[in-house]
């Protein structure tokens, strides 16, 4: 039986939201029929409300596999997804788009490549050795990290790494699928160290003492204990970062130079997101337009696939 | 300190596994000061007064970024005045209404889904439906609802989680007294969850000022003064958009960095923010 009234220091705002609730009685009691009515509207009301979002997912999915469909059905399956040129308002228009599709598959897992190893050590750094003032200093860092817009990303990439890449490697424009890679990397980071970081903290203590116990020092212990038992929940952070990798327009834009060239290192190539921003401003009604329809509709398939493969790594690592 | 040496193997190891940490952690570090320093070095010298308070003319050939500032403020209140109550109310739908599990758990699959389809997605549906079918055509107000969808998520998840630490005994407590379930809603668990409905606004907030690709082709990216309820009917760019705009289009970078500047500082203020607010939470929790 929970005591209700007790007298502590933070009763004041309970007993006042209990008088808040009591006052009525009488009255409900008078108008009980009535309040049933008004009971059953607000439940309608808040049902309505939890399903705003179902409605929204189902609009977006009707949506985007409606408009897509279409254009795809004229040009063809496989021409759309497996042709190699991207040429919709030349005489003889082609709507290749495997050279985007190829260009988000290589920028991404270039940028897991190079993020995940950084920011993987990292949360194992902050979650398990740093001292505690580090470990605060640097968590404000990585939410700045993650809360830098975009356009800011792409901004000093555009200003720092395009230069850098021309005059090192020394090629004609620096803006290349590497640049984009490189900002990718950078952007997803967070996001892995964060994930990673709450996976780690959630093992439990004793397996990490029966390891010290055992005569493990505590660097073994973390990588041998700590991040095994962790290690669901850091393959659903991979899976965040390539979502959010595979997901990002802007930076992008900004950095690889935006042209449909198969994809290659040092040359300017066009990812699967540009593809449907650079061309939605001026495509003119028609094959062109509904084109770009389908190339959503394919980012759209790619990011519902990785979505799963998250869900399912988050629900195996709460499983633990 | 111990008895018996460790192996030379499992030496290497330790300060292979230790340099590699060490090295990470630094490189983060090195990246976000870079970031930080670099930014602010290029930004604020460019940031004027003049900047700041005026729009761009075209006659005079200034660049201003009041009307950017002005949008972003309307485009933000725009976005939480509609999200909140949907959001809110979803959420408390899911934790003191719904008895069917499975429909619970199509609703949360559903926010999971919303949080992870990514901006340029939003911004490309937001146009077609808005913009297009609903005939609102580039205006803040497209804008705002694209953003209304793509913050449902956030709103609903950090106002669940307080609900969930509503104790259950108010609940009982209040029933008990004879309130009705409305009442006990209105006076005892919303008035508890005020704490996860703030954090899920900074949150949000951060996500709105941060946002371009949602916004590019809902909102448009004019750069003209107009009050609140006008400027939601017509197109205007926000911060990031103008930051786009700029630095892609026009290739004036000053003004880019001076509106990269801001929004860093923004991004700043935003995290601490959401940081001693949630501390003040805790710390009104414990007592």
């Amino acid at each position: 039986m929970p005591v209700l009234w007790r007298q502590t220091k933070g009763d004041g705002g309970e007993r006042r939201l209990f008088r808040a609730a009591a006052l009525p009685l009488r009255k409900v009691m008078l108008m009980s029929h009535n309040k049933q009515g008004v009971e059953r509207v607000v439940q309608g009301v808040f049902l309505m409300l939890g399903l705003v979002t179902v409605a929204c997912v189902l609009l977006i999915t009707l949506f985007m596999v409606l408009s897509g469909l279409p254009a795809i059905g004229k040009i063809g399956l496989t021409d759309f997804l497996l042709g190699k040129e991207w040429a919709p308002t030349s005489a003889e228009p082609s709507y290749g788009i495997l050279p985007f599709i190829l260009t988000s598959i290589y920028g991404t897992a270039g940028a897991v490549l190079l993020g995940v190893p950084v920011g993987f050590l990292t949360a194992v750094y902050l979650a398990k050795a740093a001292p505690r003032r580090v470990r605060t200093v640097m968590e404000a860092a990585v939410s700045l990290l993650a809360g830098i817009p975009s356009v800011v990303y792409g901004l000093v990439g555009m200003l720092v790494l395009v230069p850098a890449i021309r005059r090192v490697f020394d090629v004609p424009d620096g803006s290349s699928l590497l640049a984009a890679i490189i900002v990718l990397a950078i952007m997803i980071l967070p996001s892995i160290i964060k994930v990673s970081m709450t996976a780690l903290e959630a093992v439990p203590r004793e397996y990490e003492d029966a390891s010290l116990a055992l005569g493990a020092t505590p660097t073994e212990t973390y990588f041998r204990v700590s991040v095994p038992a962790a290690r669901s929940g850091i393959a659903a952070a991979v899976v965040l970062g390539v979502g959010r990798a595979i997901g990002e327009a802007m930076a992008v834009v900004m950095v690889s130079g935006n042209v449909a060239n198969m994809p290659s290192l040092f040359q300017s190539v066009r990812f699967l997101t540009a593809a449907v921003s650079s061309e939605m401003s001026y495509a003119a009604d028609g094959l062109q337009r509904e084109a770009l329809f389908s190339i959503a509709l394919v980012l759209f398939l790619f990011i519902m696939l990785i979505n799963g493969a998250l869900n399912f790594f988050l629900k195996r690592s709460k499983e633990g | 300190m111990q008895s018996h040496k460790l192996s030379i193997r499992r030496r290497v190891y330790i300060g292979c596994m230790r340099a590699l940490m060490w090295a990470a952690g630094g490189l983060t570090c090195a990246l976000v000061l870079f970031l930080i320093v670099y930014i602010l070095a290029k930004g604020l010298p460019n940031l004027s007064w003049q900047l700041l308070s005026t729009q761009p003319s075209y006659l005079e050939d200034t660049v201003g970024i009041l009307p950017d500032i002005l949008n972003t403020v309307y485009v933000v209140l725009c976005t939480l005045v509609i999200v909140l109550p949907v959001g809110v109310g979803a959420a408390v739908y899911l934790t003191e209404y719904a008895s069917n599990k499975k429909l619970v758990a199509v609703i949360e699959y559903a926010a999971e889904i919303l949080s992870g389809i990514p901006s340029i997605i939003y911004g490309f549906v937001g146009m077609m439906i808005f913009c297009v079918f609903f005939q609102m055509r580039t205006s803040l107000l497209a804008g705002s609802l694209t953003l209304v969808i793509m913050n449902l998520p956030t709103i609903m998840r950090t106002t669940q989680e307080s609900l969930k630490t509503v104790p259950q005994s108010y609940r009982e407590g209040a029933f008990g007294l004879g309130a009705g379930k409305w009442r006990v809603i209105r006076t005892v668990v919303l008035p508890g969850c005020v704490d996860g409905v703030i954090t899920g606004c900074i949150l949000s907030v951060g996500r709105i000022v941060g946002e371009t690709a949602a916004l590019l082709y809902t909102a448009g990216f004019a750069h003209v003064i107009h009050g609140f309820f006008d400027g939601l009917g017509t197109s205007g760019a926000t911060l990031t958009v103008a930051l786009y705009v700029y630095a892609k289009e026009f290739g004036e970078f000053e003004v880019a960095f001076a509106i990269a500047s801001i929004l860093l500082l923004l991004t700043l203020v935003i995290n601490l923010t959401a940081t001693l607010v949630g501390h003040y939470f805790k710390r009104r929790r414990e007592q």
